[in-house]
Order: structure tokens, then sequence, then C-alpha cells
């Protein structure tokens, strides 16, 4: 089994449109939304929710007023200035770091464990999808990410699936480090814009940085052909092979408005080709 | 004790110090709506006295389109344990306090393990033999330019690092008070954009009317319900999806502040990095137009 994790560096670059559409003519993948935080993948997909779990991650103080004698010592200790004057945490400021609840004499802090949000195995048109859902203001989105992750390969070596597809998030910080670690190959989607260079170039150093093989695919190539050039010349300087250019295609928006990949919204627009094609090379560099 | 990595001067603290000063915050739930178009125009068009900090300290872009001089940097670093072996009892009291296995007992010898610490600091306050010391790991860099009259700060996450908050903290605390302060929010739900948006005097929300801007509107305008803050949408390529994300907005009063169409001619300029007040004149009095209703909104607040 190898995983494929689609990631970007720049939201919006078409991360997500691409892997859908790479997901329908991929041969009986495994998907796997692994950008907790706005997932998106399901609006094209419309999975059927087959098992929905909770996600248990971190915890929270609260303060029994009750019990608490207003000696200060929370207050002192907290380092995100989480606990007001008057001794009541706010959940939003508060890291769970657990040091109120461990030093408080009274035991008056409690420190319960946090329902940080749900992921999901459903099914879909095109295969097995694991998704998830972070709380809002939530923490933990890395480790939500690596269960996603691995739920979406315990599936593939039960039923025997030679691919999952995973759709990773945007950055380069916990959530994407959590995404790409162990990945048979990342596929980098930028697009020709002075930030899409930007950010390419900090998620190619990502992947070095783990040591997972990468690749670039360049959307909307057609917008600034000298920008695609300048990131065709930094891919070849980096050795990272470019897995191919996909034109600027109105028919990807529209695709999505219908829920749609863009193979079924359009087998003939121009973008199909160019996506059937970054997909061969794909399977060959994987 | 030092101050650690996460406590810079926020919002209230400032405001209780009496400054006056404006903080709008742009966020998006998505990534790639126009966030950094938005408020690089907000800030090139607000005036004198203005102050642009890019806090999506992972993908920071809104230097690439206001062009600043940079004129100085900081290593940002956050507390993490160094723990003295001669001093050490293996007591263990620094495990048990520990809720992000940073620090283990490993067959009687603690280690440590620095990407993983929070810089709580509660290993070192329970360690009950004073092995436990302050070190400090790198988790990115803060630069500071100028353009013109703009004051320019931006966080850079060190590659491998994955703690971003502690360090949009700290971009946040060179806030300069009595300067309007435009904040460039990371996209998302979670910490990161908490930290970057959090005790602002009002959020920009940027969409764009498809079903994934749709989803994550809603998911951005949930973050701002919690975090109590108002808020208004800009909806950018305006014509290119559908009516849902207008529907949605007038559903539950947020007020549409503008709309930007789709123009080619406006993405190939992004492309190039021109800023879009300088590239489309006619956008300069929309965005000052923006945010003077902006600062009426806030008044009218307080």
């Amino acid at each position: 089994m190898k995983e494929l994790v689609v990631i970007s560096g720049k939201g919006g670059s078409g991360k997500t449109s691409i892997t859908a559409s790479l997901a329908g003519l991929a041969d009986k993948p495994v998907l796997c939304d692994a950008d907790v935080d706005a997932a998106d993948m399901h609006l094209i997909m419309s999975p059927e929710v087959k098992e929905t779990h909770e996600f248990m991650a971190g915890h929270t103080a609260f303060i029994d007023q009750q019990r608490c004698n207003e000696c200060g010592k929370c207050i002192e200790l907290c380092r995100w200035q989480a606990i007001s004057p008057d001794f009541v945490v706010d959940p939003i400021t508060c890291e769970g770091c657990g040091v109120c609840y461990y030093f408080c004499d009274q035991g008056a802090v409690e420190f319960p464990e946090n329902l940080s949000g749900h992921w999901y195995i459903s099914e879909s048109r095109f295969g097995p999808m694991v998704h998830a859902r972070l709380g809002i203001a939530e923490e933990n989105s890395g480790k939500l990410v690596s269960l996603v992750r691995r739920e979406a390969s315990k599936i593939a070596d039960s039923n025997a699936n030679s691919l999952v597809i995973t759709d990773g998030p945007p950055g380069v910080g916990c959530p994407v480090i959590a995404a790409i670690g162990g990945a048979a190959g990342v596929l980098i989607v930028t697009e020709p814009s002075v930030s899409g260079i930007h950010d390419m170039e900090r998620v190619v150093d990502l992947a070095g940085h783990f040591s997972v093989p990468a690749m670039v695919c360049i959307n909307k190539y057609d917008l600034n052909e000298s920008a695609t050039n300048k990131i065709l010349r930094f891919a070849r300087d980096r050795g990272v092979p470019c897995a191919g250019l996909v034109p600027f295609d109105p028919a990807m928006t529209k695709s999505m408005v219908q829920a749609q990949t863009l193979f079924e919204y359009d087998p003939g627009a121009p973008a199909c080709s160019a996506v059937r094609s970054v997909w061969s090379r794909v399977l060959e560099l994987l | 004790m030092p101050a650690p990595a996460g406590a810079g001067m926020n919002a209230a603290d400032i405001k209780e110090r009496g400054f006056q000063l404006m903080i709008v915050s742009v966020a998006s739930g998505k990534g790639g709506t126009g966030k950094t178009t938005v408020a690089a125009s907000l800030a090139l068009s607000a005036g004198q006295d203005v102050q642009l900090l890019d806090c999506d300290v992972e993908a920071p872009n809104a230097h690439l389109f206001v062009y600043p001089e940079f004129e100085s940097e900081e290593t940002v670093t956050m507390p993490v344990p160094v723990v003295d072996e001669d001093k050490c009892t293996g007591c263990g009291e620094c495990v048990a306090i520990c809720q992000f296995n940073a620090i283990i007992n490993l067959a009687d010898t603690i280690m440590t393990f620095p990407e993983l610490c929070h810089g709580c600091g509660g290993c070192q306050a329970a360690c009950p033999a004073g092995a436990i010391e302050e070190g400090k790991r790198t988790i990115g860099t803060i630069q500071h330019g100028r353009c013109s009259s703009l004051d320019f700060v931006h966080g850079r996450l060190r590659i491998g690092e994955a703690m971003a908050p502690p360090l949009i903290r700290q971009v946040r605390s060179r806030i300069i008070p009595d300067k309007k302060a435009f904040i460039d929010a990371p996209p998302g739900t979670s910490c990161p954009v908490i930290a970057a948006i959090n005790d602002t005097d009002f959020v920009v929300l940027v969409a764009e009317p498809t079903p994934f801007g749709l989803n994550d509107l809603e998911l951005a305008v949930e973050t701002v319900k919690i975090l109590e803050l108002p808020c208004g949408l800009v909806i950018n390529r305006s014509d290119i999806g559908d009516s849902a994300v207008a529907e949605y907005a007038a559903r539950e009063n947020i007020p549409v502040l503008m709309e930007i169409p789709y123009d080619r001619a406006i993405a190939e300029a992004y492309c190039r990095g021109e800023p879009l007040v300088e590239a489309f004149p006619e956008w300069k009095s929309r965005f000052a137009g923006l945010y003077e209703h902006i600062e009426r909104h806030v008044a009218q607040k307080v």
C-alpha cells in the first residue's frame, strides 16, 4: 500500500479539486481528507457516513469556585495568562498544560479531557473515505491528521487497496508535518504567483526536512508563464520532478459548484487531459 | 522567570494601558480566498500611521505585495527543559506533569523531546531537586520593515517547527499602540487562527462564492462567534460560483462589506505581486471607504 499526500503550502491553489479529480482516475483508492480544520473534499465526494467516532484529545482546566481558596498560585504559574483575577479559566486561551491542576493545593482545578472533534469512515462513489471535523477553535489538529491517515491505511491494508490518496492541509506547521510523515510521496499543487512560489519553496523544504519524496504540479500555469518557468527551474535545481501543468479552466470551479469532479462535470474540459497526464506521471514517480 | 514565548502584550493589555488603537484582522477559513489581497489593500489605503502584521507564519505572503525594506530580524525561541543529570534523582515528577510527552523516563534516564514541548514550565516547577533549567528552542524569526509610511512585521515559522501559535503571539506583541494595525491571519479554524484574531476589534472575513468557500466561511463565522468578535464579509471573485455565500450572509446578518468581481487582469497582477490598489487605483478609494466603515462600526460599539 502506498499513500500519496497532496499539499500546497499556500491555500486555494486547487489542491482539493485536483485531489478529487485524481481520486476519480485512480484504481480503487482509499480517500483521506487530512485538512481537518477546513475539510472540503466531502463536498465533492458526498460520502455516506458509515461510522462516526469521537476524537478526544487534550484537556482544559476548570476551577471549582467552591473549593478555590484564591491563593493565586495558578495565576502565578500559568504562562498563558488564561486565568482571570477572579479565578476563571478562559477555555480559549488555556493551553491544556495542567500546571494549575497539578499545583493546586485545594484540588479545586478540574482537568477533563476535551471532545475535540469527530472522525468518520464513509463510502464514496470512488471508494472508502476517512475524514474528520476538528471542533472550532480546537487544538491537536496534528493528532487528528495522524489518526485519519492511520485509519485510511488500515482500510487499505484490510481491503488490499494499493493506494491511499490524502488531501493535505495548507501551511508547513503541525497538521502538515503530521500529514506527510511516512508517505510514499507528496504532490505539491502550486500556482504561478509570487505567493504560490514562495509557499511552494517552503513545502519543498519541509518535504526534504522529513525525507518525503516530493513532486510539483502547477495549476493555472498559464496565468503567468514567467512565474511558471521560475517554478520549473526551482524544481529542477532542487531535484523535484514536475508532474505536470494544468491550465486555468473555469470548469474547475463549475464542477465544484455541481459537487462533481472535473471529469464528471465535463470530460472535454481543457484541464482534463492535463490532469490525466499529471496522474500518469504521479503513478510513474510514486 | 522570563516571559514565555506565548505572552506578548496582547490587545487587552494595550487597551488597559489606555492607548487608543484599532486592530483589524483578516481571516477566511479557506486558504487562497484573497486574505492577503484584502489585508494589504486595507493597509495601503488606510492613510497614515498604519502597521501591517502578517500572522500567517506558515505561509507568509504579505511582504510579496507591499515590498517592505527589511530593517531588522529577530530569532524567536520557546522555553524548553534542560535536565541536569547530576542533580536529577529520577523521581519522575516532571514526567507526571507533562501533558505533551515532551519529557519521558526511559530506563531511569530522563529524556526530553524539545519539539513536543509547549513551554509551560510545569516540569521545572515540579522538580523537587531543582534539576531542570530552561533552555531554548528556535521556532522562527520575526522581521521588521517599512514601506514608505507603512510599518511591516511578519513571522516566519522555521521549517520543521510544528507550533505556529507562540510565534503568532510574538508577532502580535509587536503591535505599536497608536497605530492602525492590520493582521493577515492564517487559514483554518484552529489554534493558529485563534492566536491571530482573538482580541482584535473587527474581523474581515474573505470568502469566495463556491461550495468550498461557503463551507469554510461557515466554520470561520463559528470561530468568530466563539470569540465574540464583530465581523463583516468581503466576497472575492464574487461572480465565479453561485449565490449561496451571499444568501448565507443575509441569513446570518453578516454585512457584505465589499464584492470584488473576478477579473483575469486582477488575477494576473496578483500573480506578479502587484498590490490590487496600485495596479487598479480605483480600488484604493473603495478600500479607504471600507476602512472608514469598519472604524465607524467599531466606534459605535465602544
